[in-house]
């Protein structure tokens, strides 16, 4: 019965063909900015077997522009958020699983508020708060609108609350007290969860551009979205094909962890699509 | 305090409102109240100077109602939007249904779907403005060889747009193909046995099974793809600044310009106002009539 039904609605040779097509135009663009970035500039257009590859176009991307400094602030400020986000969120969402309290569900709306309302939109206000703190141009302003993220109380809201309330008060009985229960039982049971999330977390994060490209003006603070497009958009000249070595070069981490952990990642932006 | 049952109640409310403390603190501080004080900021003139802001009604909003950028601006984002939208989440169905197949080399596939959405949309933008470059862009060199005249795509009001419309489609489609894949792969296997049994069509099996399952997917997708047609501008940063002519100037990319290149924050505060209204509305809009719909149980 099964083989009947994979005959009629599996994939005939016409599905494969039109799937590799769209598969191959979709990573057209992207392999053509391989070619480039590893050919010298005289090959950047020009498609030869023949063309000698080469890394000077990174050397070069890698000297002209504080790479070094862009990605350790972006490093830096990934580690932040992503910290800042998950105990915030932990503890937030044990509150809205576990306790019962007078003005929970107008709390719970409240944070919801912010799925719709992102920081991103909330630039002109946020900058003129960042600037009373006295904290623009720091890593900290880049990081502290999304320090609590309502996705992740969500998320996590919605695990917390499928794990038997039994295990939470056999631990009590045990006489731990309710954070020593949230970090021996909550935690632990949720890790699939905080994995998922904190991949989403440092993709997002990793290629945020606007809000970074406001709250900085110096090469101190300046994430690595921000620093590319300075490079690349200075009108002075850059060669496409250093371009095309920065762009790529930005990008690697996340993209050779991505090839690396295929499958979790994909199954962790599945899981946070689900609620 | 009195009655014991009573002060362990309210204990414990007090031991959950310090759990919400320092998340709700940073939720009021950046979001609501940012949405607040942009309302009463629209309101007032921008301060210049030693001169502060004062009261000025709804002048700002008078301001953008005569500004035809602002207009041009709604337009085009409207336009992206209806693109945008249909256009992305068509795609990730295909492709997921594609990928839900066995089919050889079913891993490349998906990962070639899925790779745009890993890289930043600066990445993304750069690529592709190298991809339109004219004469020795990629784009140009396919047109070339088929005996078309050359075109400077992003420079040309006509088909800046539609260019920068391509470049979100493609970073969007990969995405939203994984959650129609994770439902897909809930979907019951037996159902597609009896309805090869009824001797039903692929079509009718996809539009009279799948598609209704697959309802509450595609309104989360749905609804990810409106915030997003208001909210994606980082590639219009590197592949048009918002021209030629404005011909590219999208919402959030007007209030980049307003309130970051001209200072004037009243007037951005007001274009604020109108993109947190829209927001808002796409949530109303999901709570209370979406939501009630789309479920089937």
């Amino acid at each position: 019965m099964t083989a009947r039904a994979n005959t009629i609605y599996g994939a005939t040779w016409f599905d494969t063909l039109a799937a590799w097509v769209l598969a191959v135009l979709w990573i057209l663009p992207l392999a053509y900015a391989v070619w480039t970035a590893f050919h010298p500039a005289e090959y950047a257009t020009r498609f030869d077997l023949a063309a000698p590859w080469t890394l000077d176009n990174f050397r070069h991307a890698w000297e002209a522009a504080p790479f070094a400094r862009y990605f350790l602030n972006t490093v830096l400020l990934v580690a932040i958020i992503l910290a800042a986000q998950l105990v915030l969120s932990t503890l937030a969402a044990y509150a809205f699983a576990r306790c019962e309290f007078r003005g929970k569900n107008v709390a719970f709306a409240l944070v919801l508020v912010q799925l719709m309302i992102m920081p991103d939109i909330l630039l002109v206000e946020n900058y003129k708060t960042m600037g009373r703190l006295g904290l623009v141009d720091t890593l900290t302003a880049i990081g502290l609108p999304y320090f609590a993220s309502a996705f992740a109380i969500f998320l996590l809201r919605q695990t917390f609350m499928g794990i038997p309330k039994e295990l939470d008060e056999a631990a009590r009985v045990e006489g731990a007290s309710a954070l020593q229960v949230l970090w021996r039982v909550y935690v632990p049971l949720a890790r699939p969860v905080y994995t998922a999330f904190a991949l989403v977390s440092v993709s997002f994060h990793w290629n945020n551009f606007l809000w970074p490209l406001i709250i900085t003006n110096s090469v101190e603070s300046r994430p690595l979205t921000v620093g590319l497009q300075v490079f690349s958009s200075v009108e002075q000249g850059v060669e496409w094909s250093i371009i095309t070595a920065a762009t790529l070069m930005s990008t690697a981490p996340l993209l050779i962890g991505f090839i690396l952990f295929q499958r979790q990642f994909v199954q962790s932006f599945m899981r946070a699509g689900i609620k | 305090m009195y009655a014991s049952p009573n002060a362990g109640a309210s204990q414990r409310a007090v031991h959950a409102w310090l759990l919400l403390l320092p998340a709700l603190a940073l939720l009021v501080a950046f979001t609501h109240w940012p949405a607040v004080a942009t309302l009463i900021d629209s309101f007032h003139s921008t301060p210049r100077g030693a001169r502060p802001a004062e009261w000025v009604g709804l002048e700002n909003y008078v301001v953008m109602v005569e500004d035809p950028v602002f207009w041009q601006a709604v337009r085009n984002n409207l336009w992206f939007a209806s693109a945008t939208i249909p256009l992305s989440i068509g795609l990730a169905l295909l492709m997921a249904l594609w990928v839900n197949e066995r089919m050889a080399g079913r891993t490349l596939v998906r990962m070639a779907y899925f790779t745009p959405t890993v890289l930043p949309m600066i990445a993304v933008a750069n690529i592709w403005l190298f991809f339109y470059t004219p004469q020795y862009g990629l784009l140009e060199q396919f047109t070339g060889a088929l005996g078309l005249p050359s075109r400077n795509w992003l420079g040309d009001p006509s088909t800046a747009l539609a260019c920068v419309t391509v470049v979100a489609v493609w970073k969007e489609a990969g995405f939203f193909m994984i959650f129609y894949l994770a439902a897909l792969q809930t979907l019951n296997p037996s159902l597609k046995e009896a309805a090869a049994i009824e001797g039903a069509s692929r079509w009718y099996f996809f539009r009279r099974v799948q598609w209704p399952l697959l309802m509450p997917t595609t309104l989360f997708v749905l609804i990810n793809a409106v915030i997003n047609a208001f909210r994606l501008v980082d590639h219009i940063f590197i592949l048009t600044r918002g021209g030629p002519d404005n011909a590219t100037t999208l919402l959030l990319y007007h209030l980049y310009e307003v309130g970051f290149k001209f200072w004037d924050t009243g007037y951005a505060a007001a274009i604020t106002v109108v993109l947190v209204a829209v927001l808002a509305s796409v949530a109303l809009v999901q709570f209370f009539v979406l939501d009630k719909r789309v479920h089937y149980k």
